[in-house]
């Protein structure tokens, strides 16, 4: 076999430019009209040492590894378009009469954020395109940060060493979403208002202090004049700076720690296989910009978002029917729909759990939970080595089962955030989908654990079978002495070692809980605990065929074909012929 | 192979499983690695016609682009603000769809050349190690440990002591700053505009209300009749943010239903022949509440769906509010109009700690 | 001037002054009372009441009895609703809809195609109207939006945004409440049933009258449904004006679910060839 090293990145005291560092009169630049000022650069901060070794670094190919890109330059495509909507958008809430061009408002007393909002759909050239792109963009990098963190939690790309990054991401998350609500309420139109009024109560729920918080907040009562010129701020400097500074975060440690990759030939826990940043990468990537970009402005022109000429100026006294946050809100809407009337008093203060356990609690819940998992799996595996190779879903039953059922969860409270909608797009009573997820909540995301965790170890036993066995060939055939069996093709060695390239689970016995001479060992209740969980964690997991019960494997195959047949490659195998028996050349 | 930078350091390899476990190496276990394998090359990289096609579509999607981008900036001038086409605002779609494309275009050209063009052997580059070497950590360590000894901190636990304490207190002036931020709430959650003699009128229209203009079965969206009034320059009394604050708290809905229907007399009574006015904020989470089912008599909430029934003075009967919408008792006037008797008894809007103390 | 004064005592002067009198105050009060006309002359025609009685017996006593007195079920619920006092207008409306004959028993009645034609609905709605007074079918002050102003339009928009979006929405999809019942969308809809619906208080919705929600009220109040519901979704596609739930689901399956498939074909091994 053969394999291609970069051989740039071992040469040392490169003559690229032409010229050396630090003289004045050198030769003339061979790499064309850049050298120069690049020379002129790197006389001044040196960029070479930096630039050698990161121009052809190397990543590894693999399409859920640019959901993370999505994300990326949506927040570029949000940045951008964001610019754009300041040029004319004005967060007074001081009410003028609206003079524009769109008829059925006209006349109508609203505040300056509405009735420029308008200016902007209606007046101004491009600007509804750059609203719908602005919040498209929106839509979609949160959807995709979602996608993505579901793709690292499934692949166990959040191990050691790359903690700090998951929870760099989950600090990323957490502020899209209040930057999406907020970007969203800026308009003051009737949709978004009431979403804000219900962001009141939320904040008036907070035990003890809640009243002063929300007087704190919107400078008074609801909806008072100072919200939306403070909420602007938190949009456009606030939250945007604090996410620039982590996706830098983010960014830094994917390139120091260097990116994951699938298991497969030649890929190791050690080195990193794929394609060099300049020119693959940064082709792929630097276009898969510009397709991100593409689809956002299509969509932009194409589906209709957020039409606050519909809705109205905010007036508390208007609601219309479906009034839903954006999706990336929806599962706290949903929380708060199916929760039962829980408040009461206690010593004349009243505790309005009905609303503060979905609307306040479940967020921090939430993120504690995705926040501590890794740390949680890390303490009860035991396994404190370094990860550089993922591991496919189902060779991690309990994780995927974990992630199962949060997803299922989740997608439970998304749909009780529509129940209105599907009540009537199904002809069902939204009172009987309320009462059914509340029980459904609980009892759901467990029954998907244990199914999903009985499909993993499923899948694990058909990945053993077929490294043993081969694949079913669809030829049975029928020995002298009347046997029938089926023909099975042996799995190329490639094949082979991508199905069995995870690690063995290992679960140390239980410790015991009294040493020699029965005196109890310190912190042996919780060193017992944690191997009971890592019983119940691992324990399970089907384990990959050892070299021996491969051998013999082989032999038995052996004993039934006259020709067993062995493929070099992958590439070699041309489908089979009658018997079964693997073409060649 | 040969390597930049520092030698393959496996940490895992060092240290092992801290809990004594082997590590079980890849290889051979139970299938040896088959390392990368011969490269395999491409049409365009054999062929040199498939090269040439690969370049000129390149190069047309890249054209194309630049086309489009032309065409938006021609689209900007040559459309109108108003002008439709195919349903939508055509300003919108053509500007939308030209971007876009160009946008894609480039994309996809970049793209292609990577995939058919650029060099596509497989690069294998090694792992360091994610912590520091060993002696990176000793020379660092010891580093600190001068610089900590040369600046007394740790010895003079004085100036560190006070130090400490001068740098923690600084945090207090960023959370007092903030003390003007709002007024404190004081009495403001329990007080809304209407009072005795305040009339009940058609929200909008601003039109008075006599029993006779309401039928059984009808809901009336209401608001106090200071809303409407003028002081003695002309301007409105309440207008902007003040309307909005007080409109917030004091929007009403009226009901009428047969009085055999009415269940609970202490409700009856607050109204009028059946007349009852209702707050219009539900008492969950301050949503309007005005979806009136005729036939059960319930108000319905379209947020969150808290259901309430008038006919029982209010009282919640599905969803997550747990208070009775507030009833506002109403009367008539010497002039047969529809009157407040008072403000609210209990505070409108969403719960909040201090409800019930008083 | 002269044969004035001449004439002043002839014997029909009284009667004519009487006479005079009573035209200019019949006058006025035809020019200013509210209009019912149409249910008086509806239920004058004796001829249509008792083709709407036939007919009723026919289609509609099974369910609200012979006499439209109403029909309880044996659990004490009614099988159908008393029409007395419905007024011509909620026949008009229900009938005319589709709405009735209810086709099965549920929490609604859906509109569906109409059976009766508008002779027909004539004859029904003069019989009911017959039974007791009640709301006459709205003449074209209601729903006539020919030549209105902008004003008006704007105004009817806030009479919609305050009454009306709760149950069917900003652009009047419609919308849902409890028990499996829902406010119908108002796509397409003509003008009349609007007015009629609003005076009638049909199923769950609740009456808006004519004292309340005056006819003029009414009538921008359909002109505005009007506006906004010809008018251009200017957006693009208007994804059923159902709100950011629809829009979730086009960002994921649209946008997501595109760039994944984009992702797919930016990392699939090129096509190789056997280098011989």
């Amino acid at each position: 076999m053969t394999t291609h090293t970069d051989s740039t990145s071992g040469t040392t005291g490169s003559t690229a430019l032409g010229a050396k560092a630090g003289t004045t009169t050198g030769k003339k630049p061979s790499y064309g009209p850049l050298a120069g000022p690049t020379q002129w650069l790197d006389d001044r901060v040196g960029l070479a040492g930096l630039a050698k070794k990161q121009m052809r670094k190397v990543f590894p190919d693999h399409w859920s590894f640019m959901l993370g890109e999505i994300a990326l330059y949506s927040f570029v495509i949000l940045l951008l378009s964001g610019v754009f909507l300041t040029f004319w958008y004005d967060p007074s809430m001081t009410e003028v009469e609206y003079g524009g061009s769109y008829g059925p408002l006209r006349g109508l007393e609203m505040s300056r954020a509405y009735a420029t909002s308008l200016e902007l759909s209606f007046d101004v050239r491009g600007g509804l395109l750059m609203r719908q792109i602005h919040h498209w963009a929106a839509a979609l990098f949160l959807a995709a940060m979602l996608v993505h963190m579901l793709r690292v939690f499934f692949t166990g790309a959040y191990r050691k060493p790359r903690e700090t990054n998951w929870l760099v991401g989950l600090g990323l998350l957490q502020l899209g979403i209040i930057e999406g609500f907020a970007g969203y309420s800026l308009p003051d139109d009737l949709l978004s208002g009431t979403g804000l009024r219900i962001a009141e109560g939320l904040m008036r729920s907070i035990p003890v202090v809640g009243t002063y918080i929300s007087f704190f907040v919107f400078g008074g009562e609801f909806p008072g004049g100072d919200f939306i010129p403070r909420l602007y701020i938190v949009h456009v400097l606030l939250i945007p700076g604090i996410l620039l500074a982590l996706i830098t975060l983010h960014m830094v440690l994917l390139v120091y720690n260097k990116h994951t990759q699938w298991p497969g030939p030649g890929r190791t826990n050690n080195n990193v296989v794929g394609y060099p940043l300049l020119p693959v990468y940064m082709a792929k990537a630097g276009g898969f910009f510009f397709v991100v970009f593409g689809v956002t402005a299509l969509m932009g022109a194409l589906f209709q978002i957020n039409p606050i000429w519909n809705f109205g100026p905010y007036n508390p006294a208007e609601v219309t029917a479906g009034s839903q946050p954006d999706w990336y809100m929806g599962w706290l809407d949903g929380a708060l729909r199916m929760m039962p009337p829980w408040e009461f008093t206690i010593l004349s203060w009243t505790f309005s759990m009905n609303v503060f356990i979905p609307g306040i609690l479940l967020m921090g819940l939430l993120f504690g939970v995705l926040g501590a998992y890794p740390f949680v799996e890390q303490w009860v595996t035991g396994d404190k080595r370094e990860h550089h190779l993922l591991e496919r879903p189902r060779n991690a039953p309990t994780r995927t089962a974990f992630g199962a059922a949060g997803i299922t969860a989740y997608g439970l409270l998304w749909i009780s955030g529509g129940n209105d909608i599907i009540a009537t797009s199904f002809g069902l009573d939204f009172y009987w989908i309320t009462r059914s997820l509340r029980v459904l909540i609980f009892v759901g995301p467990v029954l998907v654990f244990v199914l999903t965790k009985r499909i993993c170890i499923g899948l694990q036993r058909k990945d053993s079978e077929t490294v043993l066995h081969g694949y079913e060939s669809g030829v049975i055939v029928r020995s002298p002495d009347g046997g029938y069996s089926e023909r099975h093709v042996p799995v190329t060695p490639e094949e082979a070692w991508r199905l069995t390239a995870h690690e063995r689970p290992t679960v140390a016995a239980l410790p015991p809980a009294t040493d020699g001479n029965s005196v109890k060992a310190p912190q042996a209740g919780l060193e017992r605990a944690r191997a009971r969980l890592a019983q119940f964690w691992l324990g399970d997991d089907h384990e990959k065929p050892t070299a021996g019960e491969l051998d013999e494997a082989h032999h038995h195959a052996a004993g039934h074909d006259e020709d067993p047949a062995e493929l070099e490659t992958e590439r070699d195998y041309q489908g089979t012929n009658e018997l079964g028996v693997p073409r060649r050349h | 192979m040969t390597v930049a930078g520092r030698p393959p350091h496996d940490s895992s390899a060092e240290h092992g499983d801290r809990h004594g476990r082997e590590v079980e190496p890849h290889t051979g276990d139970p299938v040896p690695d088959p390392g990368l394998g011969e490269h395999e090359y491409r049409p365009t990289d054999v062929d040199s016609a498939a090269e040439k096609r690969a370049e000129r579509q390149i190069a047309t999607l890249f054209g194309l682009s630049a086309l489009l981008t032309l065409a938006f900036c021609v689209a900007y001038f040559a459309i109108g603000r108003n002008d439709t086409f195919a349903g939508t605002n055509a300003s919108n779609l053509v500007l939308g769809t030209t971007l876009g494309l160009a946008l894609l275009f480039i994309g996809i050209g970049a793209i292609q050349w990577a995939k058919t063009l650029m060099d596509d052997h497989e690069i294998v580059e090694m792992r360091h190690g994610s912590g520091s070497s060993e002696q990176d950590k000793a020379e660092a360590l010891a580093s600190f440990e001068q610089g900590a000894a040369e600046s007394g901190f740790g010895r003079r636990t004085l100036i560190r002591n006070s130090l400490l304490t001068s740098l923690g207190v600084l945090g207090l002036p960023a959370v007092v700053l903030l003390a003007d931020l709002g007024p404190l709430p004081g009495n403001a959650p329990r007080q809304t505009v209407w009072a005795n003699g305040v009339r009940v009128v058609v929200d909008v229209s601003g039109e008075p209300l006599r029993l006779e203009d309401i039928e059984v079965g009808q809901l009336v969206n209401a608001q106090p009749a200071v809303f409407y009034e003028t002081d003695e320059a002309g301007e409105p009394r309440y207008e902007g943010t003040e309307l909005l604050n007080a409109k917030a708290k004091a929007a009403v809905v009226l009901v009428r239903m047969l009085p055999d229907d009415l269940v609970n007399p202490e409700s009856a009574a607050k109204g009028v022949d059946g007349v009852l006015c209702f707050s219009k904020i539900c008492p969950h989470l301050g949503c309007p509440i005005s979806l009136w089912e005729q036939q059960t008599r319930n108000l319905l909430c379209p947020c969150h769906q808290s259901t309430f029934d008038l006919s029982d003075g209010g009282q919640v009967v599905f969803g997550p509010a747990k208070r009775a919408v507030p009833q506002l008792e109403i009367g008539l006037d010497e002039e047969g109009y529809l009157i407040a008797m008072g403000d609210f008894t209990v505070p409108i809007g969403p719960s909040f700690p201090e409800m019930y103390q008083d | 001037m002269r044969s004035l004064s001449t004439h002043r005592r002839h014997p029909l002067a009284g009667v004519l002054v009487l006479l005079i009198g009573l035209l200019l105050v019949g006058g006025v009060y035809a020019a200013f009372a509210p209009r019912s006309a149409q249910a008086e002359s509806l239920a004058d025609d004796e001829a249509l009441v008792e083709a709407g009685r036939k007919l009723f017996l026919v289609g509609c006593a099974s369910c609200h009895g012979s006499n439209a007195q109403g029909l309880l079920q044996t659990r004490g619920g009614q099988f159908g609703p008393s029409l007395i006092g419905v007024g011509a207008a909620a026949v008009d409306f229900q009938v005319g809809t589709g709405r009735m004959p209810l086709a099965q028993n549920s929490p609604q009645a859906p509109d569906k195609p109409v059976i009766y034609d508008a002779d027909e609905i004539e004859a029904l709605a003069a019989y009911v109207a017959s039974l007791a007074p009640g709301p006459a079918i709205p003449g074209p002050e209601y729903y006539d939006t020919s030549g209105l102003s902008e004003e008006e339009i704007v105004e009817g928009g806030e009479f919609f945004r305050t009454n009306c979006t709760a149950c069917h929405n900003s652009v009047g999809i419609g919308g849902a409440l409890g028990g499996g019942r829902y406010a119908p969308s108002l796509e397409g809809v003509e003008g009349k049933y609007f007015a009629e619906a609003m005076l009638t208080g049909p199923q769950s919705m609740p009456v808006f009258s004519d004292d309340v929600i005056t006819p003029e009220d009414k009538r921008n109040i359909v002109a505005y449904v009007e506006e906004i519901q010809s008018a251009p979704a200017n957006g693009g596609l208007s994804l059923g004006g159902v709100g950011p739930v629809a829009e979730g689901l086009v960002g994921w399956l649209v946008g997501i679910g595109g760039l994944v498939l984009a992702a797919l074909w930016i990392t699939k091994a090129a096509m190789r060839v056997r280098k011989q």
